[in-house]
């Protein structure tokens, strides 16, 4: 009774709390304030006839449960898993699929699961269609007889497309889609997902969860147990799980999610305010900005607007020059850490993408993606200027 | 140089930066790159990681391959190159296989149109006869786990080498120390490095070597694209297994060999499985193509009543799934390992319940007999007295 008890006040709990308290934050044998690294491959059967919770790591390790159990209590969800990457997080869930399914994916979806779906899954017999999902005419007339699926990203990467969650989960509900979404850019301190109706939710945690570009991981939640069992029975039989070390580092990460995102987020939009005073700078997306056409929408569905900003400085030429000259952002690939990191799509994080269908996509050769970290906004905001005027 | 050195080496002289003998642990998930399209060759930690690196480059050179990926399981290595295939593709793959490759080819490959005739790889006829026009890939477990059935590598990789498939092989028994499948024709080697090549039982790990520019090149990019990759903590602790290869693989033949022969003259013992044993079927292509044994066989007891408390009487000797590490493990695969297979495919190849596994360590051996001698008489003593 007690345990149940203790799950409901968690889950009752408030987010700030939640991500303190959140059920393994206290060894129970030694009292540890933090969960020891089990870091261990097999475990001794006491008793052969008697099921154990834990038999190889493989299939189930208590510090990566700890970690499955915490990101479930997050998201609102039934239950977590946690992988070796983002990507085979995603690449998990599209295995859910067979062969001869049909699935209806954002657009302008992260480069590496459009190159999952026109490399790997193709071959594999599932089809995918990309639709513009800020227009829900265009995921309606995507719908075949064979569509299984719905995957979405909002704000979408990294033109900050919205798509309204809760419209597309409840038609895919009519149809008997599945529906999965990429939370990665909003985390479950921004938008939950499951609660607006999504069957599974997915996070590259190497971004704002883990916070530190120190750890590659991906995490799923799924809205019931029975997808739940599917997604164990494909994340136990194809082994892409999480680390221990990495496990552990990730839920050291998570702790401060909501102080990170906070600062993060306030300082991305005074950036995105300066950008969009800025006459030199064409076009600014943030779905915090009042002429943002997904603003409406986001604000219902999410409690902010993260912390990534993405901007068009005209030219590639431009864009080069300005990368070349930025002292505080590290220049690098990914986002979502307590450093800022200037991105460049078209030659890093889409690069898989074929270049008429990436310009196609909004993501010209003059587009950069800004992720806010916890520097001081105005001495980032100085060094863009000298980057940009020098 | 001998392999003994290079495995004592992995990563040792490698920090050209501090001179530090153990190679550092690179937790960095991105990297800056000087210039725009400029790159130290290291861009996103899921495409390429220093530490992980390190240890690639290790065991492509252990294999004599061209190319190494670290993958976050065995299952995970496995399944990142059956990603390779597609959609009305067919495998052969050996009978007498492990039960989490058998569930991934039948629960998740199969429903993407990917299909797997089960033989035994050592019988050319029968390989002859599971080929079919769309056949692209044999997946070879040799000694087989946990039946211990030999493959002669060399004669089958040349099969499938005429018939233009994918040979795999996996060599997570025998490691490179003791066989090296490339060197017999094998395409693609794959380990469950949790076991005798991390050794400790303490990293779940799969690695994968390929041979060939083309297919080391499409192999980075499967690798990279389903993102079930190493992290850098465990990379270092592989390789800090690694490197004490040698020495235990010799430890845990020396020991197995003496409990099999243990065994074999137990009155309670009905049959032992190890190669090394001089009756064993496989016992002189084994030591053609390899330089030793692995530290893994298994027996059957004359009454699988013994089973149970056989397993609650070992006390030095662990009960625990797994296998390759410095402590003794011992498994019941009808109930542990192999579950997942269907009964008839177990009987047909005589995973029964009568069959105990036993993963030797590097315990002193006069121990290990004694713990198990003492296990049996208890069981046997339980069992009459039961009668």
């Amino acid at each position: 009774m007690s345990t149940s008890n203790d799950e409901k006040r968690r889950a009752q709990a408030k987010f700030a709390t939640k991500l303190i308290h959140f059920g393994s934050e206290i060894d129970e044998a030694t009292g540890a304030s933090s969960v020891p690294l089990y870091q261990a491959s097999t475990f001794h059967q006491a008793d052969l006839e008697a099921s154990q919770e834990y038999d190889y790591t493989r299939s189930g390790n208590p510090t990566r449960q700890a970690l499955e159990d915490y990101i479930a209590l997050l998201e609102g969800g039934e239950r977590g898993f946690a992988f070796a990457s983002g990507m085979a997080a995603i690449s998990s869930a599209f295995m859910l699929l067979s062969q001869g399914d049909h699935v209806i994916v954002t657009e302008d979806v992260y480069g590496g699961t459009y190159r999952l779906l026109t490399t790997i899954m193709n071959r594999m017999g599932v089809e995918s269609t990309f639709v513009d999902m800020t227009n829900m005419a265009n995921i309606k007339a995507a719908l075949q007889p064979n569509t299984k699926a719905v995957f979405l990203e909002t704000p979408s990467n990294p033109t900050l497309k919205i798509t309204d969650i809760g419209a597309v989960a409840a038609w895919a509900k009519e149809h008997d889609l599945l529906t999965m979404l990429d939370n990665t850019f909003m985390t479950p301190y921004h938008q939950r997902p499951i609660e607006l109706g999504i069957d599974i939710v997915l996070h590259s945690a190497t971004k704002f969860l883990g916070g530190h570009s120190d750890v590659l991981a991906g995490l799923a939640v799924v809205a019931d147990s029975s997808l739940g069992r599917r997604m164990k029975q494909i994340q136990n039989g194809m082994g892409n799980v999480l680390g221990i070390q990495d496990s552990w580092l990730l839920i050291r990460g998570m702790k401060t999610l909501q102080a990170r995102m906070e600062m993060s987020e306030k300082g991305a939009r005074r950036l995105a305010q300066w950008l969009s005073e800025q006459p030199d700078i064409d076009v600014v997306y943030y779905p915090g900005l009042p002429n943002h056409p997904g603003r409406e929408i986001h604000e219902k569905q999410s409690l902010g607007y993260g912390a990534v900003v993405s901007f068009d400085v005209g030219s590639g030429e431009r864009a080069k020059k300005m990368m070349s000259r930025v002292r505080i952002p590290l220049v690098a690939v990914s986002l979502g850490a307590v450093e800022s990191i200037l991105s460049y799509p078209a030659m890093m994080s889409h690069a898989a993408m074929p270049k008429e269908v990436r310009l196609e996509r909004g993501i010209t050769d003059g587009l950069v993606r800004y992720s806010v970290g916890l520097e001081d906004i105005e001495d980032i905001i100085e060094d863009l200027e000298q980057a940009l005027r020098g | 140089m001998k392999i003994e050195s290079r495995l004592a080496q992995i990563g040792s002289q490698n920090d050209p930066d501090t001179g530090a003998v153990s190679f550092p642990v690179y937790q960095s998930t991105a990297f800056r790159h000087p210039k725009l399209g400029q790159s130290t060759g290291f861009d996103y930690a899921r495409t390429k990681s220093p530490t992980r690196k390190v240890l690639e480059d290790a065991i492509a050179e252990l294999e004599s391959g061209d190319a190494g990926f670290a993958c976050s399981s065995g299952m995970a290595a496995l399944q990142t190159i059956f990603a390779y295939f597609s959609q009305g593709d067919h495998l052969i793959v050996s009978l007498d296989l492990y039960g989490g490759t058998y569930r991934l080819l039948e629960r998740i490959m199969s429903r993407f149109g990917v299909t797997a005739s089960y033989v035994d790889t050592n019988d050319l006829d029968g390989l002859e006869t599971a080929y079919q026009s769309n056949t692209k890939g044999i997946v070879i477990e040799t000694p087989t786990n946990p039946l211990m059935m030999i493959t002669d590598l060399e004669l089958v990789c040349t099969w499938a080498k005429k018939k233009g498939i994918l040979s795999i092989v996996d060599n997570t028994l025998l490691t490179p120390f003791l066989q090296r499948p490339i060197e017999l024709g094998a395409d693609i080697v794959i380990h469950s490095a949790t076991k005798y090549l991390g050794g400790h039982n303490d990293v779940l790990a799969g690695l994968i070597v390929t041979k060939g520019k083309e297919l080391s090149e499409q192999m980075a990019i499967l690798h990279n694209s389903i993102g079930a990759v190493l992290g850098p903590q465990d990379s270092w602790l592989l390789m800090r297994g690694m490197k004490t290869l040698a020495l235990r693989m010799e430890r845990h033949q020396y020991n197995a060999t003496a409990i099999a022969n243990f065994l074999q003259k137990h009155p309670l013992i009905a049959e032992v499985f190890y190669p090394a044993l001089e009756g064993h079927p496989g016992h002189e292509v084994q030591n053609k193509q390899s330089s030793g044994n692995t530290g893994i066989f298994s027996f059957k007891v004359k009454d699988a009543r013994l089973v149970e408390p056989i397993l609650r009487h070992i006390q030095l000797i662990a009960f625990a799934e797994s296998l390759g590490g410095v402590e003794s493990l011992m498994t019941y695969p009808a109930v542990q390992t192999h579950a997942d297979i269907p009964l008839e495919i177990r009987e047909k190849v005589g995973v029964d319940d009568r069959l105990l596994r036993f993963s030797v360590g590097i315990e002193h051996v006069d121990d290990l007999i004694a713990d198990l001698d003492r296990a049996l008489s208890l069981a046997q003593a339980e069992l009459e007295g039961g009668a």
